[in-house]
């Protein structure tokens, strides 16, 4: 009786142990990662130089923008660096962090009453732990856990929030209670949570010359690092074209600065880097045209992230999350673009190149 | 042992309440306060006190009901890691009354967070103010009188509720007030209580 216990014992400690391989970057993202935080310490450099140019043909409030956002990519860079190069459920940790930090802001600023407490509570402190657990444990244990994390919030959360509200017995807008509270898990929880889940794929490549799916032989790590790089180069280049050559507004009421030559430029430019970051230093298993499309794609959804959280904070009147409440910085106004990219480009990975 | 519950506890008050801490057109100081806030949630007292700058914190006792947190062992235990002045507001005697009570205890160290609306209003309104505050800043005319203004905190913990849910909130502390010469009480609480309003805003 007591061997059985210490097998199962020592069995639930080495399942424990595999959370703790880490094993996310091998020497091309490095190299990848290294570039980036070059070029962003460069952009940093030319920010504080235009900075101080007062005879300068660019808005100062402009350069300020701009400044602020470099120094956001870079943050971001570096603590992603820090926790790529620590085991890998480290970085699933960090993505939860966030993910949490967003919902904050998210409800914060979506009015809720009285009787949605409760069901807050459980959204905040079961179902966002609960699918940032699953994402640790993918590729583990005696379950299938993948079939659990897709469904959790799209399946059980989503009915279990107007259930357990409907039974507390206040009717007012329950529709769209509901829907606030629902949503707000889908893009802050759920599709965040498809970031760090990239990192438990097991992927194949095909062979150019024979058509055959290998496995593939990189890290999980550069999958990561290729939707972050692109996303942020994206968001970059969109804000630049934006200001600089953009002319036709798309929808003033909701955004009066995306136009739609920042929004076709950034595609295409995306596009092509994508290209090119396969080409010279390549951290996926997609072919180059391969990367281009998925580059393209990400740039498209992170655009529409970014119309979208635009279009709920036009709608609840206010600028940015970050003054939503005195002092705090807005989480959710820098992760918007991955949130609407991330689960995108995890199924489409997952649909064309999984094995296993 | 309890330096180290202090702390946990002042942690979690500050993760659960997301809270941000303005001092507007003051600063922290150790002289002798009454902070006055609205009053919205059980965790007010706590959230506020939590947020003061440590050296402040062990100089500034929060005046709290002492029906609430001598109700059972978990809050017995946590009203005595942050030392409040309980009132009893049931028996309130004439010769001895809680504003008498609250000069002897607060002596010449010690500051004090009120809540001068009386009791929480689950709208989230302000309500008006009750006559202790003008009491206070008559018998002790030294003492700057602290207008807060507590933010969002009833969503964190409404009333009745056990469990809080974590979002943000905000705390914004402005400049001291003083009851002027030959100003009434009337007059007076009118003002303390719109300089409370006015944080909302700004």
């Amino acid at each position: 009786m007591s061997q059985w216990f210490a097998i199962a014992l020592i069995g639930s400690f080495m399942n424990f142990a595999t959370f703790f391989q880490s094993n996310l970057l091998d020497s091309t993202t490095i190299l990848l990662l290294v570039a980036v935080l070059v070029t962003l310490v460069v952009f940093t450099a030319l920010g504080q130089y235009l900075k101080r140019q007062p005879e300068i043909a660019i808005d100062q409030a402009i350069i300020r923008t701009f400044n602020n956002r470099v120094i956001a990519w870079l943050t971001i860079f570096v603590v992603l660096t820090i926790t790529m190069t620590l085991p890998q459920v480290v970085t699933v940790v960090f993505f939860g962090v966030i993910s949490f930090w967003a919902l904050r802001e998210f409800i914060t600023m979506t009015p809720t009453r009285r009787g949605d407490h409760r069901t807050l509570f459980w959204v905040f402190f079961l179902f966002t732990p609960f699918q940032y657990y699953m994402v640790a444990r993918l590729n583990s244990g005696a379950f299938d856990w993948y079939a659990m994390y897709t469904i959790l919030i799209p399946v059980y959360a989503s009915l279990f929030i107007p259930g357990r509200i409907a039974f507390t017995g206040d009717s007012k807008r329950f529709l769209e209670r509901t829907a606030k509270i629902q949503f707000g898990l889908l893009i802050c929880v759920y599709a965040l949570s498809h970031a760090p889940a990239l990192l438990y794929l097991n992927l194949g490549q095909y062979n150019p010359t024979t058509g055959v799916k290998e496995i593939w032989a990189g890290k999980t790590g550069g999958l990561l690092l290729f939707l972050i790089v692109m996303v942020q180069f994206s968001d970059m280049v969109q804000f630049i074209w934006d200001r600089l050559i953009g002319k036709h507004v798309i929808a003033p009421s909701v955004n009066n600065t995306r136009t739609w030559e920042g929004l076709i430029g950034a595609a295409c430019l995306t596009g092509l880097f994508g290209m090119l970051v396969q080409l010279v230093l390549p951290v996926t298993p997609f072919t180059w045209y391969g990367s281009g499309v998925m580059a393209l794609l990400i740039s498209i959804m992170g655009s529409s992230g970014k119309m979208t959280m635009s279009a709920i904070k036009r709608d609840r009147g206010i600028e940015d999350y970050g003054t939503l409440v005195h002092g705090h910085s807005g989480v959710l106004d820098r992760i918007d673009s991955v949130c609407f990219a991330a689960p995108i480009f995890f199924h489409v990975t997952r649909f064309f190149l999984s094995v296993g | 042992m309890k330096q180290v519950s202090i702390a946990v506890l002042t942690m979690l008050a500050k993760f659960f309440s997301g809270a941000t801490v303005r001092w507007v057109g003051c600063m922290p100081d150790e002289c002798q306060r009454v902070y006055f806030a609205n009053h919205t949630s059980h965790l007010d007292a706590l959230v506020l006190w939590s947020s003061l700058p440590k050296n402040v914190r062990v100089l500034t006792r929060p005046v709290a009901a002492k029906e609430y947190w001598s109700g059972g062992p978990v809050r017995r235990y946590v009203s005595s890691l942050f030392n409040p002045l309980l009132i009893d507001r049931k028996q309130v005697k004439v010769h001895d009354s809680p504003i008498d009570l609250m000069i002897r205890e607060m002596g010449t160290t010690y500051s004090l967070i009120i809540f001068p609306e009386g009791g929480r209003n689950p709208s989230g309104e302000t309500l008006e103010f009750k006559s202790g505050l003008y009491y206070l800043g008559k018998k002790r005319p030294d003492l700057e009188l602290m207008p807060v203004y507590i933010d969002n905190l009833n969503r964190v913990m409404p009333k009745g509720e056990f469990w809080p849910v974590p979002l943000l909130s905000s705390i914004s502390i402005g400049a001291p007030i003083w009851l002027e010469p030959g100003e009434s009480k009337q007059d007076f609480l009118t003002r303390a209580r719109q300089a409370v309003l006015d944080l909302k805003e700004g």
